[in-house]
């Protein structure tokens, strides 16, 4: 016994302090990586960036027609005309607004219904059925029904955009919650904790994971109903502004809609998939 | 604390910490898995349950738990308050540091500083803030022993709780037990599938049969080892009653 481990310590100090000038060679067995790896920095940004450098150059060569699609170049130009004389910076405030609004009221709406429905069996079959039934109805055709009950002004759209991104809050925080497994019910059933400090500490959390991939539906959700909603009788909006080019014909003013609609999804996507990486770092995921 | 079988709580010296009687429980029409069991624990005891696989071991821990709301059966059953149960499985939060699991549900201000305390009981000093999934098996089990520990409980339910692990890590476990149950002097019910650790651990082997406790004996060890005369002996018996033939019990020796 005490003779092995003298050995032992033998080559540990011989391993551990490698001659002078020997050459540090490393002589590891790797298995090939079978995820994906490390991650990149600002990985996010290399698509888009490259999407931006494939449309300036096919507008630079004349690939791309003008009259399909204006030039990156021309669409800052119409950018900045209607940001100086046509109050862009108004128009914009006023869709995230509505957005923003619908947006919050969707997620909170979908995840209080999702609660209520994953944890109580009454709850779920009052609430369960209904949402599936919504599910099978596009949002979208709803509209007129709600421009009757609510006009057009902005409550219509403000509903609209709260349903749209409801539904797949609930129906992803619903599927998170069930299925947390049983046996961390147990443990907090063995631990003696009320019903409230369940939900915050297990049920919650433990939905996370849906409830954030629901976000991500949600937001582009969100977007599409709010491209739609801006359709009808908007006094301010991008949606406004792109009606406006629509009637004058003004392409390039259309595309800086498009790009504005774009770069919004893709910012709030961000958002989420940071959070994303933030709120779920105890988890050891292919995704790193 | 629920009452004996005349309603009665009793709360003198020699009461028993757990009270069975006339246990009944059954997952189907014919036959129950638990029989008319009876059972008593004293203060401070360690009793290990054995039996063979399918015989009804988690069936009793569940019911002492109190986790067994959906299992037909009756009988009394007399706990203390501060029961906890350590699981197979650490059954940590995955989304909870170590700290804070071993904290979980405790609502008493010092919280933090009796869990930090237990978790250096446990040998996990400085680990408070990393995450279960950071842990190696064995010091996620040791975690979750933490956690019972923390709530002082007067009785402690441990279904195969080093089943899991490694020969090394067991033994390792096994003299941190001891030493906590020392220190704690809980009443304990472990039930293990190992007659080794049944032996090594406990006060009190019990083997559990055709839903009553079949075999009771009292382990009286001094050195607790395979070094102890008796001990081959006490290990020869308990395969006897579990129905290991001594040929089978040599060549797992
Ligand atoms: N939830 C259940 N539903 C149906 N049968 C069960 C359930 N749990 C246990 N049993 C049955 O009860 C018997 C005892 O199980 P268990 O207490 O888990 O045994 P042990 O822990 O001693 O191995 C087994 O025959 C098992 O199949
Ligand atoms: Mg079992």
């Amino acid at each position: 016994m005490t003779t092995t481990g003298a050995i032992d310590a033998l080559t540990v100090a011989k391993a551990t302090v490698p001659g002078a000038g020997a050459p540090k060679t490393d002589a590891r067995v790797v298995r090939r990586r079978l995820g994906p790896g490390r991650r990149i920095r600002f990985a996010f940004w290399v698509g888009p960036i490259l999407l931006l450098a494939v449309w300036a150059i096919g507008s630079k060569v004349g690939v791309i027609n003008p009259a399909v699609l204006t030039a990156p170049w021309d669409v800052a130009q119409a950018f900045q005309d209607q940001w100086v004389n046509h109050d862009l910076g108004g128009d914009i405030a006023a869709s995230l607004e509505r957005a923003g609004l619908g947006l919050a009221f969707g997620v909170v709406g979908g995840t209080l219904l999702a609660v209520t429905s994953g944890l109580s069996r009454i709850g779920e079959s009052l609430i369960d059925g209904p949402i599936q039934i919504k599910r099978s109805v596009p949002t979208l055709a709803l509209i007129p029904l709600f421009v009757a009950w609510f006009g057009i002004g902005q409550e219509m759209k403000i509903v609209t955009i709260a349903l749209i991104s409801m539904i797949p809050v609930y129906v992803n925080t619903h599927n998170g919650l069930r299925s947390i497994d049983g046996k961390y019910a147990e443990l907090a059933e063995t631990i003696g904790i009320g019903r409230g400090e369940f939900i915050r500490h297990v049920v919650l959390p433990g939905a996370l994971p849906g409830f954030l991939l629901g976000m991500r539906f949600a937001v582009t959700s969100a977007l599409l109903g709010l491209v739609v909603v801006e359709q009808y009788n908007a006094t301010s909006g991008i949606g406004h502004m792109m009606t406006l080019a629509e009637e004058y014909g003004e392409t390039d003013v259309l595309v800086v809609g498009l790009v504005l609609y774009g770069v919004f999804g893709f910012l709030a996507d961000t958002a989420v998939r940071l959070t994303e990486r933030r709120a779920l770092s105890w988890r050891r995921t292919i995704e790193g | 604390m629920a009452t004996d079988d005349r309603g009665l709580i009793r709360n003198t010296a020699d009461a028993p910490a757990v009270r069975v009687r006339n246990l009944h429980r059954s997952f189907s029409e014919n036959g129950g898995v638990l029989d008319g069991l009876d059972l008593d624990i004293a203060p401070g005891e360690f009793v290990a349950l054995i039996g063979r696989s399918g015989t009804g071991k988690s069936t009793l821990l569940r019911a002492l738990a109190g986790l067994d709301r959906d299992v037909a059966g009756y009988g009394q059953i007399r706990v203390p308050d501060a029961v906890s149960v350590v699981f197979q499985d650490s059954r940590l939060l995955p989304w909870k540091r170590v700290l804070d699991n071993v904290v979980f549900g405790l609502r008493a201000g010092d919280a933090a500083e009796r869990g930090g305390q237990a978790l250096a009981e446990v040998g996990l000093a400085g680990r408070e803030r990393a995450w279960p999934d950071e842990l190696s098996g064995g010091e996620q089990q040791r975690a979750s022993l933490a956690r019972s520990l923390v709530r002082e409980p007067a009785l402690l339910l441990a279904d195969e709780p080093f089943g899991a692990l490694d020969a090394l890590t067991r033994i390792r476990m096994h003299a941190l037990l001891r030493k906590l149950c020392e220190v704690h002097r809980p009443s304990v019910l472990l039930v293990t599938h190992d007659v080794d650790e049944a032996i090594v651990l406990a006060d009190r082997v019990i083997l559990l049969d055709a839903g009553v406790v079949r075999t009771d004996v009292r382990v009286e060890l001094p050195h607790r080892s395979q070094a102890d005369p008796g001990f081959a002996e006490l290990r020869a018996f308990l395969l006897d009653q579990l129905g290991v033939n001594d040929l089978t019990a040599e060549v797992t020796a």
